[in-house]
């Protein structure tokens, strides 16, 4: 009744090209980001914006890694240390070389881009569980690097102190500033990811998921395409750390060690492989579940448990929760939340007919 | 209509709970991160359990000048992401003071420190030159750094070796992260004042497997004393091994990490152990007041005491964090004349925090507003029948070389 396609005449090139043809998709669009973009940070303060921010900084990740393990089917465990990459080229940067953002974020991605590529090399000889296995050593082999180089990691400690960005002159102190640079990239990553999958490379990279010998034999060159998968995702890494630098304000390589590149194939598998707005599910829903249990187990928890044991009961229980209902989830919908989404959004389109 | 009724009741309920858990008007809040379920949790289940058993204790007692302590405790599971959302959730609910866990932790959530002008405690984790109080004003490491500790592992090796080490030979034995590998600036600076030959050896994490190095300390390098800087597991894994290789134990010595209760009984328990040497920068062993202060509260509550304080070693840190961060409130009601303090004042409080020792678990520190680590004290237990034994008195050895190295620090 609202989701209406009848009546959606293109007339022009490029409104058969547009992003959002229908009206609804546009209108709904345009409110999301009237909510993010104004409602949200006159209205949050620093407690719910700095959850915000977090979020915002995993979905950046969660969609490089969904290009590449979605839609081109090359599973990757090393997510966390192309962040890292991203984070040490930025921070040696912008320390040595007082490099502002606009230089130092895309020289991060950047540099993360080359050694993912280089990461990237064996998967064309080798493919699914061994090709995770491969950059499961890349992960490994980097963070070792950059524990033991000194003029990467800047010393002992293996953490650069980074500033905050300032931008047009302004230092980005608070974290509402923050958050209008961190959702200016997020929208940035979006539309480029939403439009890279409908060109003809995000095409091949699909060709070479669903079937890479067919792929090949209708002219797509597998090897050029999987490196581009590579660096485009590992570009998207690179940016998520620099990302996560300014907003902690250091880089620091255990904050990308091997849980965290899990953390992003968890957000990548739970909201969706090869979807976009699964990306964006996953991170949120995985940033979150840990907050929003803890909440529910504070506020509820006392009920069931006596005072002193509640404060060993609840991170505890929390972690039953937390992978409680990533297998409920799973097992809900095996295509992940994205599919969730899509079935419901598939019930309104007709309704209030059922087919 | 009957399933919404029991909704209504169960909703009124969960109303009701909320509502009786409100703050009360004079309280004080100390913001606490933990780990009671991440990789360090060894440490996490012990030391949390012992900062609020003291903050009861406290307020068993009436507070402090009828206010009353309450210890928020989030679980950040030694994640950096956790432990921002729980520093700002603690900051919102208007914490006058923090308690960090973790050195990544610890390290990411500096920077916001200073613009929230946060006083924070964060004793065994972050970064040593954290001590200077001008550079990092609203940190406080209130116990030995990394440093402190190996300048008083070294200090001990030379009392032990007859007073000289000119030519003695050192091993380092170091879990291969950040953290293990802090200590080296001091070993290298002391041993162009001192003399001796140093070797490090990595232990790769998460070292459950040192075989390699422990022949290459013990049948290649020979060395007169081993100093081991490692976390978790590790410890226990070079202690029996260094044992099985016929190394004296009495010729080791184990910083902080590496010299709790849980570690010797790791290693094959007390026997196997006997001899080895511990670090500590908060007393160990159980006769101290306060422990036994903290029994009788039980006990009049007719509970047993908490298995936790059996963990003498690391529940006597969280007693140490406990208590000083305590004076500092204690001193900044002293500076606010009764009012609830503001951070800012629960600074100035903990840098008057001088001569403070609990009874001997706390070293006479001396927080200043230069000095946030107190002097950096530490004393030598050994393993000796059964327990651990004090071998030296509070020491601070080298303190020109350890101060040095902060203000140079980068």
């Amino acid at each position: 009744m609202f989701h209406r396609e009848a009546g959606v005449f293109k007339t022009s090139y490029a409104a058969d090209m547009a992003l959002y043809p229908l009206p609804i998709a546009r209108w709904a669009v345009a409110v999301l980001a009237a909510i993010f973009i104004v409602i949200v940070p006159l209205t949050s303060g620093d407690y719910l914006l700095s959850i915000v921010n977090l979020s915002l900084i995993a979905i950046v990740g969660a969609l490089g890694l969904n290009i590449l393990v979605g839609y081109t089917g090359q599973i990757s465990i090393g997510a966390g240390a192309f962040m890292s990459v991203g984070a040490y080229t930025a921070a040696n940067l912008i320390t040595h070389l007082n490099a502002p953002f606009w230089i130092a974020l895309p020289a991060g991605g950047l540099m993360a881009a080359v050694i993912g590529t280089l990461v990237g090399i064996p998967s064309l000889r080798i493919k699914g569980i061994y090709l995770a296995i491969a950059t499961l050593a890349a992960q490994l082999i980097i963070e070792w690097t950059i524990n033991h180089v000194q003029w990467i990691s800047g010393g002992v400690q293996a953490s650069i102190p980074v500033p905050r960005p300032s931008v047009f002159g302004t230092k980005l102190v608070s974290e509402r500033q923050i958050y209008g640079f961190l959702i200016f990239f997020v929208v940035l990553a979006l539309v480029a990811t939403l439009n890279l999958v409908r060109s003809r490379v995000g095409r091949a990279f699909i060709a070479i998921r669903d079937q890479d010998i067919a792929a090949e034999i209708i002219g797509i060159n597998i090897f050029k395409y999987k490196l581009y998968a590579f660096a485009i995702s590992s570009f998207f890494a690179g940016v998520t750390g620099v990302l996560e630098s300014y907003y902690l304000g250091i880089a620091n390589y255990e904050q990308f060690q091997i849980d965290v590149s899990i953390d992003y194939l968890a957000m990548v598998i739970i909201g969706g492989l090869g979807s976009v707005l699964g990306s964006v599910f996953g991170a949120i829903f995985v940033t979150l579940l840990p907050i929003a249990s803890r909440w529910f187990l504070e506020s509820f928890g006392g009920v069931l448990f006596p005072g002193a044991d509640l404060l060993n009961v609840i991170p505890n229980l929390r972690l039953v929760i937390f992978g409680g209902l990533i297998i409920f989830f799973l097992v809900v919908e095996p295509e992940g939340l994205n599919r969730l989404w899509r079935n419901i959004r598939n019930y309104f389109r007709v309704w209030p007919f059922s087919y | 209509m009957k399933k919404l009724s029991k909704l209504a009741l169960i909703l009124g309920a969960v109303a009701a709970y909320a509502g009786s858990a409100l703050a009360q008007d004079k309280e004080l809040l100390i913001g606490v991160q933990c780990d009671r379920t991440g990789p360090t949790q060894i440490v996490g289940t012990v030391l949390c359990p012992a900062m609020q058993d003291y903050f009861k204790l406290v307020n068993s007692k009436g507070g402090i000048d009828g206010w009353m302590i309450k210890g928020d405790e989030i679980d950040n599971s030694y994640k950096v992401p956790e432990a921002i959302e729980a520093y700002e959730r603690q900051k919102q609910m208007g914490a006058l003071l923090m308690t960090f866990y973790g050195t990544p932790q610890t390290v990411a959530l500096n920077a916001r420190l200073e613009q929230d002008h946060m006083p924070t405690t964060s004793p065994g984790f972050g970064i040593s030159a954290a001590a200077d109080g001008a550079r990092f004003p609203y940190l406080f490491p209130i116990a030995a750094t990394y440093w402190s500790q190996a300048a008083g592992a070294v200090q001990f090796a030379k009392d032990q070796l007859g007073g000289n080490l000119k030519d003695k030979k050192i091993a380092y034995v170091y879990y291969d992260n950040p953290a293990g590998k802090e200590a080296m600036p001091i070993l290298e600076a002391l041993q162009k004042q001192e003399g001796y030959d140093l070797r490090t050896f990595a232990v790769p994490p998460p070292g459950v497997e040192a075989g390699a190095q422990i022949i290459d300390i013990t049948q290649r390098y020979h060395p007169d004393f081993v100093i081991m800087h490692l976390f978790g597991r590790s410890p226990s894994v070079l202690i029996k091994g260094l044992k099985g290789a016929g190394f004296p134990l009495k010729k080791v010595i184990g910083l902080v990490w590496a010299s709790a209760e849980a570690d010797i009984q790791a290693a094959g328990g007390w026997s196997v152990a006997e001899g080895y040497n511990t670090l500590q920068f908060a007393g160990a062993g159980d006769d101290y007041p306060v422990r036994q202060e903290i029994k009788a509260m039980y006990k009049k509550d007719g509970k047993d005491p908490p298995k936790e304080m059996d963990d003498t070693v690391v529940y006597n840190r969280g007693l140490l964090q406990a208590a000083v961060q305590i004076e500092a409130l204690k001193n900044a009601l002293k500076l606010s004349g009764g009012q609830k303090p503001t951070s800012e004042q629960v600074k100035q409080g903990m840098e008057q925090i001088h001569d403070f020792t609990l009874g001997g678990i706390v070293p006479p520190l001396q927080i200043t507003a230069t000095d946030h680590e107190g002097g950096g004290f530490v004393k030598v237990f050994g393993v000796k029948g059964g327990k651990f034994v004090q071998e030296t008195d509070w020491i601070h050895p080298y303190r020109d070389v350890v101060e040095n190295a902060v203000k140079t620090a980068e």
